[in-house]
């Protein structure tokens, strides 16, 4: 078990190498280093938000943690307990601690189930046998996510897409999990609809003590829910810290550009906002710059990032980034950094 | 007469589960040089809009009725051979996701050649340099070289700025994009925003940008129209629509998206509900299921659909509260709501 | 590319390869696993009449008594360098490809395979021709006007052209269209003029078996074109082309059918080679000597070399016709060439 302070999930140098083939043989010329040694920590009863653009490893660093994927490298710990190289079959009694939460609300769904067999069926597959019975069981979950558990005998496509989200929730919930992994859990909605499924995730951690890792793109999203946010560039962790210090003093020039991009909705700062602009796309992740992944796009790129990659260190307190030219640091850091 | 007017434009679609009102009576007017952001949700009719003012709906089931007037010519009871001969000409449109959107079994530089010649006699050898022209003003590197690329091998931002190479390839005067940056990350999205704000400018067309991201029409957009089951609920300059909002419903967007640049607030203000279907659509106002003063109607909220009113000085609401009534609750209630900490 | 190219006609050997091993099977390997002596093994060869002597020396030598990875060296070595058989008077020399060779008429087989290939072959275009223009056709301007009177129509005679078998439709023709009708316009079975002596008489030979043939494919391919058609047409790039300002005809023509065409090639490059591996049926009905009507033949009179051979040809036209349609796959599908 853990306690306070030791992590609810720990990923260590984790790797994840997907093999490129070419040639007559299909012989190995490469890899696509989706997730390439990226390291944190979730503690019990917080959300870490990790966001980052198309290429950047996030979705895959989601699928190792729940091992839907087998990791190349590194280890996942979940209280404590390597689950790395963990057997399906004793990996199954860890599967109602840690759940997964989809981004498609329309294909995560067997259309031709019930929403009470939907929701129930971890009941069944667990084997789990509820003091009044699975249906109870099902329709106070139903009603927990504000569904109504009336509904219990229709199918999905009976639901809107807000609700269908509310459904994929409802069946992460039901065997009460420690944590839940939410890939783009609102992306696919509407604006009105992702701010009720926002609500609604806040409102189940509060009510039922979860933990979260909630993966996105939309950094809005990400600062609203995150108490901790990760940044991933390439197959890598690029910052880490808390929100409000990731928000208001990135130090990674990534970071700040992500940040720098996001349309503001005040027509008034339309043209007087300091923006950076980076060039180009992201470079594709078969053949990642070497060294600093960033140093293509990167205005502060010197010599150094060329040829050397800079390590994750926390330069100001639970606040770490990989860079070699890290802006808004603290003094002290600063010249220890230069020393 | 302004370069681009729709009067009462209608599109509505027979179906075997009921006429689908997709667009129900939308005025609004454009001029060369400026940009109007329309804002909806799914289902809210803003893309029917744009393929209609295309005449893309024309000759299949829809049945449309009403005016749209570009520079002067009618288009609605136009002949489909002579809107034909305007589309990729006066008026071009970018879509959302520019891979399904490119032939893929065609080069970049054939479709934009294809576009270019549909509309120019020239010979291909012309069209071509043409082609290298346009992919180059779009910020291509190396475009002599990229013409002769398939879609499926540029990346989605080259993507969509070949899109819009090809949309600009005839120098339209009207110029729709709808969700151009729907599909791209944000650092190409801001990219893509920033080049057809300079493109606009350069060749100073009227430009329409559809989407759903409050944030993206604020960047680009002087006038700005809401959409909500096919009709205009609210209608105005930008800073009308972001610092004076009247309409329960735009204040709802607002107040469902969390900002970077503002405190976070600790909760975000959803619409309860979901968008309508076009095939049901509420009586009387159609969002009023959904609406939170809907007792404060007179009991008019189901039975009567509010008309579109000037509030002040172009700035038009479709709402049954009086207009002090709004005020009052957008000054006191929601927008100290929408900016506290 | 020159990868693709490579890597398919290495396929293709490899097909060819398993192709012969599974004839061997089918008639050496399978008989004597089944308890076949070569006694009875080789007066399956040499004719049922033969005594018990006379089939224990033809089974020396034909060589039924050696081992079978021995047997089927010499299988393969007999369609490489050719064989000679010994059937006791003398020996019969059967030049290469030996596909086998028949003691009943005292043929080695390929030739008259050879003989009867141009008949079949000349069913098989003709049949073609008019099935991809009618089908496609069809197909196309069905799903251009779906849920027409015309679509409904044509859809309702595609449905009987899958359904009804050949033997009927064949009969069913020559009844109406031959035999002395007042409508009669076509031949009556039975005859063959080859295209060089006269291509009139060769094409007023082959109508009515070209169209009863065709009917079966084109009602297939008109189901198959009206699918794709029906499927592109709601592309994106569809929409594309028609926001260009393009004519409909060329959006039709240049970008939906193009499209829509390539799946449908697949299925033709098979048809095409399975048919001019003989068409059994059509050849049946119509009393044609092509090479189907030499298999039913060679079944009837249990010639078992003569089977044989035709086996071996009509597979290798399929494994060949694939190999085509593969590589044109790729001269079509951009796409493709990366793979």
């Amino acid at each position: 078990m853990t306690t306070p302070n030791e992590p609810l999930l720990s990923v260590q140098d984790l790797q994840k190498y997907f093999p490129v083939t070419k040639g007559l043989l299909k012989r190995q010329v490469g890899a696509v280093k989706a997730v390439d040694g990226i390291s944190f920590d979730v503690f019990k009863g917080e959300t870490l938000g990790v966001v980052g653009e198309s290429g950047c490893g996030k979705s895959t660093m989601g699928r190792l943690v729940t091992r839907l994927l087998e990791p190349t490298g590194g280890k996942v710990l979940f209280e404590g307990q390597d689950i790395t190289h963990m057997s399906q079959g004793r990996l199954r009694p860890l599967r109602r601690d840690m759940q997964m939460i989809f981004q498609d609300p329309f294909s995560s769904l067997n259309p031709r189930h019930t929403v009470g067999a939907i929701v129930g069926a971890p009941f069944r597959i667990q084997g789990i046998k509820t003091e009044h019975g699975t249906k109870k069981a099902v329709q106070d979950i139903l009603e927990l996510v504000g569904l109504n558990p009336e509904h219990y005998n229709r199918y999905p496509h009976e639901f809107s897409g807000g609700q269908r989200q509310r459904i994929g929730i409802a069946r992460t919930l039901a065997l009460k999990p420690k944590m839940i992994i939410a890939d783009e859990p609102v992306s696919a909605l509407d604006v009105s609809i992702q701010a009720q499924v926002v609500n609604l995730l806040e409102d189940l951690q509060n009510e039922l003590d979860l933990t979260y890792v909630v993966i996105a793109h939309d950094l809005s999203v990400v600062r609203h829910i995150s108490d901790r946010v990760a940044v991933m560039y390439l197959g890598k962790l690029v910052e880490l810290a808390d929100r409000k210090d990731l928000y208001e003093s990135p130090m990674h020039p990534y970071t700040n550009a992500l940040m720098s991009a996001v349309p503001i909705p005040d027509p008034a700062r339309r043209n007087d906002r300091e923006r950076i602009r980076l060039q180009g796309d992201v470079p594709s992740p078969l053949s990642p710059p070497p060294a600093c992944r960033f140093h293509t796009r990167c205005w502060k790129a010197q010599a150094i990032c060329k040829v050397e990659e800079p390590p994750l260190v926390e330069l100001a307190t639970r606040h770490q980034v990989a860079c070699h030219f890290p802006e808004n640091v603290p003094q002290e850091a600063a010249e220890a950094v230069s020393a | 007469m302004s370069f681009l007017e729709l009067k009462d434009l209608k599109i509505h679609f027979p179906t075997d589960d009921g006429l689908v009102k997709s667009v129900d009576g939308l005025t609004f007017s454009l001029e060369r040089g400026s940009t109007l952001g329309i804002v909806g949700e799914s289902g809210s009719g803003k893309s029917v809009t744009s393929l209609g003012i295309l005449g893309l709906h024309k000759g299949g089931h829809a049945r449309i009725s009403g005016e749209i007037w570009l520079d002067g010519e009618e288009l609605v009871s136009a002949s489909q051979e002579h809107v034909r001969g305007l589309r990729g000409k006066k008026m071009a449109m970018i879509f959302q996701d520019p891979l399904s959107a490119m032939h893929p079994y065609y080069t970049v530089g054939d479709q934009i050649v294809e576009a270019y010649r549909i509309h120019h006699s020239v010979s291909k050898k012309v069209a071509r340099k043409h082609a290298i022209d346009m992919l180059g003003r779009v910020g291509i590197p190396e475009p002599g070289r990229r013409v002769d690329a398939y879609p499926h091998e540029f990346s989605g931002g080259m993507r969509q700025r070949a899109m819009i190479a090809m949309a600009l390839s005839c120098d339209p005067e009207l110029l729709i994009a709808d969700e151009p940056t729907t599909a791209l990350d944000v650092t190409v999205q801001a990219q893509i925003l920033d080049l057809m704000r300079d493109l606009q400018r350069e060749f100073n067309s009227a430009l329409i940008i559809i989407t759903h991201d409050l944030g993206v029409v604020a960047e680009l957009s002087d006038d700005i129209l809401v959409m909500y089951g096919g009709k205009c609920i609210e209608y105005g300059a930008a800073e009308d629509i972001f610092y004076r909002p009247e309409h329960p419903y735009t204040w709802g967007l607002l107040g469902s998206m969390p900002r970077l640049d503002r405190e976070r607030t600790e909760r975000l203000m959803p619409i309860k509900g979901s968008p309508p279907s076009l095939i049901n659509i509420p009586p009387g106002c159609a969002f009023h299921p959904r609406c939170p003063y809907s007792d404060r109607t007179q009991g008019k909220a189901d039975t009567e659909v509010p008309a579109l009113l000037e509030t002040e000085g172009g700035h038009l609401v479709r709402c049954h509260m009086p207009r002090e009534e709004r005020r009052s609750l957008w000054e006191n209630e929601i927008k100290p709501m929408l900016e506290t900490t | 590319m020159v990868t693709y190219i490579i890597r398919r006609l290495i396929g293709a050997v490899i097909m060819l390869l398993i192709v012969s091993m599974a004839t061997f099977a089918i008639f050496f390997l399978v008989p004597q696993l089944a308890g076949a002596t070569p006694e009875g093994m080789a007066s399956r060869y040499v004719g049922r009449t033969a005594t018990a002597e006379t089939a224990k020396l033809a089974a020396e030598r034909l060589g039924f008594n050696d081992p079978l990875v021995v047997q089927y060296g010499r299988f393969v070595k007999g369609i490489v360098a050719g064989a000679e058989y010994d059937y006791g008077p003398g020996v019969e020399e059967c030049p290469a490809p030996c596909l086998g060779y028949s003691f009943i008429t005292r043929q080695p087989v390929f030739p008259d395979l050879m003989n009867r290939l141009p008949i079949t072959l000349s069913l098989a275009i003709g049949a073609a021709v008019i099935w991809v223009i009618m089908g496609v056709g069809i197909g196309v301007l069905s799903a251009l006007r779906r849920g027409s009177v015309f679509d409904r129509a044509a859809m309702t005679v595609a449905l009987a052209g899958v359904s009804l078998p050949i033997f009927f439709t064949g009969l069913v023709s020559l009844l109406v269209f031959s035999y002395g009708n007042p409508f009669s316009f076509a031949a009556q079975g039975g005859h063959y003029t080859t295209f060089l002596d006269s291509p009139s008489q060769w094409a007023y030979n082959l109508l009515l078996p070209w169209i009863t043939l065709a009917f079966l494919f084109a009602a297939t391919y008109a189901r198959l074109t009206r699918a794709g058609m029906l499927e592109t047409m709601n592309e994106d790039y569809i929409r594309t082309a028609r926001a260009k300002g393009l004519r409909e005809s060329t959006v039709v023509t240049k970008h939906g059918l193009r499209a829509a065409l390539t799946p449908i090639l697949t299925v033709f490059g098979l048809d095409f080679g399975l048919l001019i591996g003989g068409a059994v049926l059509t050849e049946s009905a119509y009393s044609l000597p092509g090479l189907g009507k030499y298999a039913i033949d060679a079944i009837v009179n249990q010639d078992l070399p003569k089977v044989m051979g035709v086996t071996l040809l009509a597979a290798l036209f399929v494994v060949v016709a694939s190999l085509i349609v593969d590589l044109l796959y790729a001269v079509v599908d951009p796409r493709v060439r990366l793979a």
